[in-house]
């Protein structure tokens, strides 16, 4: 296999800067001398008006050069990624504990946090609006109230099914804990300008936010990203306060200034995972096969809307996951409530989404007893050369024909290559025996849909050039927290030339080198840039190849490049047009084809394509203190033709560890007054080293996409956070939780699965 | 204070408030930039660097550990480990694709390096203190086990002969006869063992502290002495040193410490800090007391020796003078029927919600003698007096074990917070009783026993 070969296993691009130290993240760039720090002071008061804020023992802290309240901020205050409803700092009102109130400017990080703890301030508290029932009572949601959409006739089609359950299921939360805390560095420019430096997934809202708060145009910002210290959706909208914090900072003092979270407060500050109830009814038939199903969707989004409403939507439009559901109806119920403002974590709303349906699967198999995985596999979405069931259209609730659907044969290999049927059996037998532990396993597939639903946003942009010795550099919209997009983009632009990735240089995301970026998020990172890297590249390959080739086929390969009998170096290749005046430098677009949707039907096609991926999990459970592990995982993922395998199969084994740790010990609390009481890393529980499954086999399909993604390649990055599912039907029927499990928390901290062990014996 | 030590090969002298954290030192004041942040709280590892003194190697928190503290030794941040090319645990994490944001890679990386020096196998206990949000961690391992083996460095043998060198001039007190005059003389001064709880003080609280004396140049209230019948461990004996001696002596009890903080969290932290902190949830004391350890406590030329239970007054409140200091403790050194039951969320590095000690002693199918504690389950560390007298002298079966269960809730009434429920508190306790019991069956009862 070639170098350039874009399959190939390639480390990622900074490895050896990852462990050697050198990788720079924000809080590693050089500052210039008398760079400021920030920090924020806190509401102590979860819902309430501000009635009087004295300032003075913080501006006479040590160290400190300036405080900001919300009336000093010169122009827009407002960092929300939607709806205005976000101010940098609070105004008249209060919505949670820990929202930022004021700005402290100091002369070093500890001055700063130091004076931020002397805010003296006085609220009128109101009662706080924290749980479902309380936001229901009053009528505190967002958008103008509940969003459904339908397919066929769900009520009467359930009024007449053979059999029918109902039942509920409640999901927590969940902390990013990327581990390098929100940062941001502003450099103040000659004319006003600002460059920031910020940790983001979104440079171009970044630079926005900024230009809006300095009463700017966005030209008169720039944002650079070279890298994350982790992100999951975590840095997707959150990180505008502290860029807009520092500019604005900056602004006023004419210095530099950085502003990072220390751990707590990026915790208590910003927004987690939306934890979700979702609700269910369903009719079915003695097979086990669904007739029509209603969800109730609900979910906590906290204090502002945030990214709420295309959360919500996905987790709507992941009530399916695989399943043909003839009759459907979904309803979501999206809460406003005093907490930390619930945003972007990878699956964005998916896995609570194919929970709830994961669930009614577990349900029914167990109302049957049948093998789940059997109940699963007879409600899949037909195969591309099968006919739907009992001539039904094999399309989703929305309305969108599944044609790619792989899990048919995916579930076929994956049960027998992990021995499913034989290690039940042994399972089943090993229970008899031991009293106090209990072993389970269970499988469970994922069917993901690629594109962001937002339409528009499914675009990129790429910069291309080729210097005159050959060099290349390369630049594109997305950006690179862990993922390794980077790398693949590199593999992608070194294929089209034909040349080692040693020869192309990676380059931080910069909103001056290319504009309008969206978010990386919604796994579309590599389908969206590397189109537009492919664009871009092949601009200028065809620019070279008109010159050299003068109508002759032209090849790039090898580190050459050849025409007719001619075969002369890349270098010598660009040498030579550059010599003629050949433009070798190009920027590259790219839109996803073939998206129609109408969000408010719920009708369209608003991904390109979906993923699929099957997992099976064995489980040990304690029953006299509820302690369990997951002791074997078997993953089967469908990633197309992969662009790295490698870097791809460490999406899968780090997504199905994150996973777990929704499902287990990421437990976030809060007390009764909004506080929220897990904070930091001494009381949430992130997996650790021995928390991955013992044993972890994780195997790519060895596929293409049918559609015409780059190099015929499938998104990665969220699907595998929800393989871990099957985790949970480990639990459920045979360590013999069920009966307990009825309308639980999906946490299996070990108090929950003792409280459940304590509802199976009443 | 001035400070002097190794660092990255280049001897440096440091005059620097006591309460500087390493980080912060290195990130701030000398630009190695490559040591991070993750957590500021000894949670997360990121901040991960090599210690070397005349012990060994090993890997420490940088973020609660302060200047004082590494007097005369020498430090390996990830920007020194490579000196002599890159050292194998980097080229097998490059290899295996052990960083993806890279971001808790340079603290793996010290992890990696101080259990390869030490021939390390057992990977995830070694690196249990090193949060990774990305890898999954399996990737890491695979390097972890790709590197087993390989040559070490040869900075760990120049370090190793910088410190065998003339002496270091070091802070004082130098043993526990200066430590009780100076303590005596100075009794709101803050004594500084391991400082991985008070790091926390300074990192999180953001308390200064202008009167302090470190402990860890007293090598006298380091040592672990074992006569025929005792052990006795000096107040500055690290966890990491308890946990070999225990595993020796009391493999239960090790196997607790084994859970107990991280590998870099034992390296600092010791047993002296541990009781003499007094915290409800400290993992050593339920052990301890059920062993029905013997505390040493000293003031100025004055000694007294305590029952340990005896030191735990109330929440927040020891038996311990003015000026007073804890100088050692002494537990038996044969307690074959001693287990030890630490009950967290996550297996490693978690504060217990229930820590449970039991050591019933049963002839001829009697409790002959049963001694029983709990961590978590009151404002201190106590004996589940009702508990013992409910099994003291009677037949060792499951009725028993059932009264003993019910008097547990005579002994506790437990408190709710963001670990554990009170009624799970006391469930599980309950189940640990029971656990016990099973256990001595031969029944399995482990989690971490079963094999996939």
């Amino acid at each position: 296999m070639s170098v350039h070969n874009p399959m190939a296993s390639m480390a990622h691009d900074s490895a050896r800067l990852h462990v050697t130290g050198a990788a720079r993240y924000v809080d590693d760039v050089p500052t210039p001398q008398g760079c400021l720090h920030l920090a924020f002071a806190l509401s102590p008061v979860a819902r309430g008006v501000i009635r009087k804020m004295d300032l003075s023992a913080m501006r006479a802290a040590p160290g400190v050069v300036a405080v900001l309240s919300a009336a000093d901020l010169p122009f827009a205050n407002d960092v929300s990624p939607s709806v205005h409803d976000e101010p940098l700092l609070a105004t008249d009102r209060v919505h949670y504990m820990g929202q930022p109130v004021a700005l402290v400017v100091a002369d070093s990080h500890l001055a700063a946090r130091k004076a931020a703890r002397l805010l003296q301030i006085e609220i009128d508290a109101e009662p706080p609006i924290f749980s479902i029932e309380d936001a229901i009572a009053a009528d505190s949601c967002f958008e103008d109230g509940p969003r459904v959409w339908a397919k066929g006739d769900a009520q009467s089609v359930l009024d007449q099914a053979p059999r029918r359950l109902q039942g509920a299921i409640t999901m927590g939360g969940q902390e990013h804990f990327y581990l390098e805390g929100q940062a941001a560095l502003a450099l103040p420019q000659e004319g006003g300008d600002m460059v920031i430096h910020s940790s983001t997934q979104h440079p171009t809202e970044i630079q926005h936010k900024v230009a809006d708060a300095l009463g700017l145009p966005m030209h008169g910002v720039r944002v650079e990203c070279r890298r994350m210290g982790g992100g999951f959706g975590g840095k997707e909208s959150q990180g505008n306060a502290l860029a807009v914090a520092c500019a604005v900072a900056a602004r006023l003092t004419g210095r530099a200034c950085k502003m990072r979270y220390d751990r707590d407060d990026d915790m208590i500050i910003t927004g987690k995972r939306h934890d979700f109830r979702i609700a269910y009814d369903v009719g079915f038939d003695d097979q086990g096969q669904i007739a029509a199903v209603r969800f109730t969707q609900i979910t906590r989004g906290g204090w502002a809307q945030d990214l709420t409403a295309p959360v919500a939507d996905r987790a709507m439009l992941h009530a399916d996951n695989a399943y043909l559901l003839p009759h459907a109806e979904i309803t979501s119920l999206r809460l406003r409530t005093n907490m930390q403002s619930a945003t972007a974590f990878r699956g964005f709303g998916g896995p609570q989404g194919v929970l709830g349906i994961e669930r009614v699967m577990d349900h029914i198999a167990h109302d049957l007893g049948l093998d789940p995985a059997l109940v699963r596999r007879r409600n899949y979405y037909a195969a591309p050369t099968q006919p739907a069931r009992a001539g039904l259209a094999n399309t989703t609730p929305y309305g969108m024909e599944v044609r790619d659907f792989l899990l048919h044969e995916m579930t076929d290999q994956l049960l027998s290559d992990c021995a499913y049927a034989a290690r039940r059996a042994e399972i089943t037998a090993w229970n008899e025996t031991s009293p106090i532990l209990k072993r389970g396993i269970a499988f469970s597939p994922v069917k993901f849909g690629i594109s962001f639903t937002l339409t528009h946003l499914n675009q990129a942009g790429a910069l291309v050039h080729v210097y005159q010795d050959g060099s290349i550099m390369m630049n594109h919209g997305g950006t690179e927290m862990g993922q390794g997009l980077f790398q693949k983009l590199a593999q992608v632009a070194a294929s089209r030339f034909g040349v080692g990735v040693d020869q192309v240089k990676i380059t931080a995301t910069d909103t001056a080198k290319v504009p309008n970026t969206s978010a990386t998020a919604a796994s579309s990172g590599s389908d969206l840039n590397g189109m537009a890297v492919l664009a871009a590249c092949d601009a200028i390959r065809s620019r070279m190849a008109a010159f050299l080739g003068q109508g002759a086929e032209v090849r790039f390969a090898d580190g050459r490049v050849l025409w007719g009998a001619q075969n002369i170096s890349f270098a010598e290749a660009v040498a030579a047009c550059y010599q003629a005046r050949v433009g070798l430098s190009a920027t590259g677009f790219y839109k996803t084809p073939d998206l129609s949707w109408d969000r408010a039907a719920g009708q369209g096609r608003p991904f390109f394509y979906f993923a699929h991926g099957a997992a099976v999990s064995e489980v040990v459970i304690d029953t006299l203190t509820g302690e369990n592990r997951i002791l074997r995982a078997d993953i089967l993922h469908d990633v197309g033709a992969s662009l790295n395998p490698a870097l791809d199969r460490g999406q899968v084994e780090g997504g199905y560890v994150q996973g777990a740790g929704w499902l287990t010990t990421e437990e976030l609390i809060w007390d009764h007054q909004g506080r929220l009481r897990t904070h930091a890393p001494s009381t949430y529980k992130i997996p650790a080293c021995s928390d991955r499954p013992p044993v972890f086999n994780v195997a790519l399909v060895d596929g293409q996409n049918p559609e015409s993604t780059i190099y015929r390649s499938k998104a990665v990055g969220e699907l595998p956070f929800m393989l871990d599912i099957s985790f949970s039907g480990a639990l459920g029927r045979d360590c013999g939780l069920w009966g307990g499990l009825s309308h639980w928390t999906r946490f299996a901290t070990p108090e929950r699965i003792l409280a459940a062990i304590a509802g199976v014996r009443s | 204070m001035e400070v002097s030590f190794l660092l990255n090969g280049e001897a440096v002298q440091v005059s620097a408030h006591p309460t500087v954290t390493l980080l912060d030192w290195l990130r701030e004041g000398r630009g190695l930039t490559g040591t991070k942040e993750g957590c500021n709280e000894g949670d997360c590892g990121a901040c991960t660097v090599v210690v070397q003194d005349l012990d060994g190697v090993r890997a420490v928190n940088a973020c609660i550990l302060f200047l004082p503290q590494l007097d005369g030794k020498a430090i390996r941040t990830v920007e020194g480990i490579g000196t002599d090319g890159l050292h194998p645990v980097q080229e097998a994490m490059i290899a295996h694709h052990g960083s993806q944001c890279g971001f808790c890679t340079p603290g793996f990386i010290a992890s990696m390096v101080a259990g390869h020096a030490n021939g390390r196998r057992d990977h995830d206990t070694v690196l249990a203190g090193n949060l990774c949000r990305c890898t999954g961690y399996a990737p890491i391992i695979r390097a972890a086990q790709a590197a087993e083996g390989a040559k070490v460095p040869a900075w760990i043998a120049r370090d190793a002969a910088w410190l065998a060198t003339a002496a270091k001039a070091t802070h004082a007190p130098h043993n526990s006869d200066e430590l009780a005059a100076l303590y005596a003389a100075k009794p709101d001064a803050l004594l500084i063992a391991g400082a991985t709880d008070i790091g926390l003080w300074v990192t999180k609280q953001l308390r200064a502290f202008d009167e302090v004396i470190f402990l860890n140049q007293c090598a006298d209230l380091a040592e672990v002495q074992i006569s025929e019948d005792d052990i006795r461990l000096g107040a500055m004996v690290s966890m990491a040193r308890v946990h070999q001696v225990m595993a020796q002596y009391h493999p239960s009890y090790a196997e607790m410490i084994r859970r107990y903080g991280s590998e870099q969290v034992r390296n600092a932290a010791t047993i002296g800090g541990n009781i003499a902190n007094g915290s409800p949830i400290g993992d050593n004391p339920p052990a301890l007391i059920a062993l029905g350890a013997r505390l040493h406590l000293r003031k100025g030329a004055s000694r007294r020796e305590i029952a340990l239970e005896d030191f735990f007054l109330d929440y927040g409140r020891q038996d311990r003078a003015e000026g007073e200091f804890v100088e050692a403790v002494t537990l038996p050194k044969n307690a074959p029927d001693l287990r030890c039951y630490k009950l967290s969320k996550r297996f490693d590095q978690d504060i217990s919600a229930v820590c449970g000690a039991f050591n019933v002693t049963i002839e001829n199918g009697v409790v002959q003698d049963a001694r029983v504690a709990f961590g978590g389950m009151a404002g201190t560390p106590k004996l589940a007096h009702a508990t013992m007298a409910a099994l003291q002298g009677q037949p060792w079966n499951m009725a028993t074990v059932e009264a003993a269960c019910a008097a547990l809730t005579q002994d506790f009434t437990p408190l709710s917070d963001m670990r554990a429920s009170a009624a799970y508190r006391m469930a599980a306790a309950q189940g640990m009783m029971r656990r016990y019991y099973a256990e001595r069956q031969g029944t399995p009862t482990s989690v971490l026993e079963v094999a996939p």
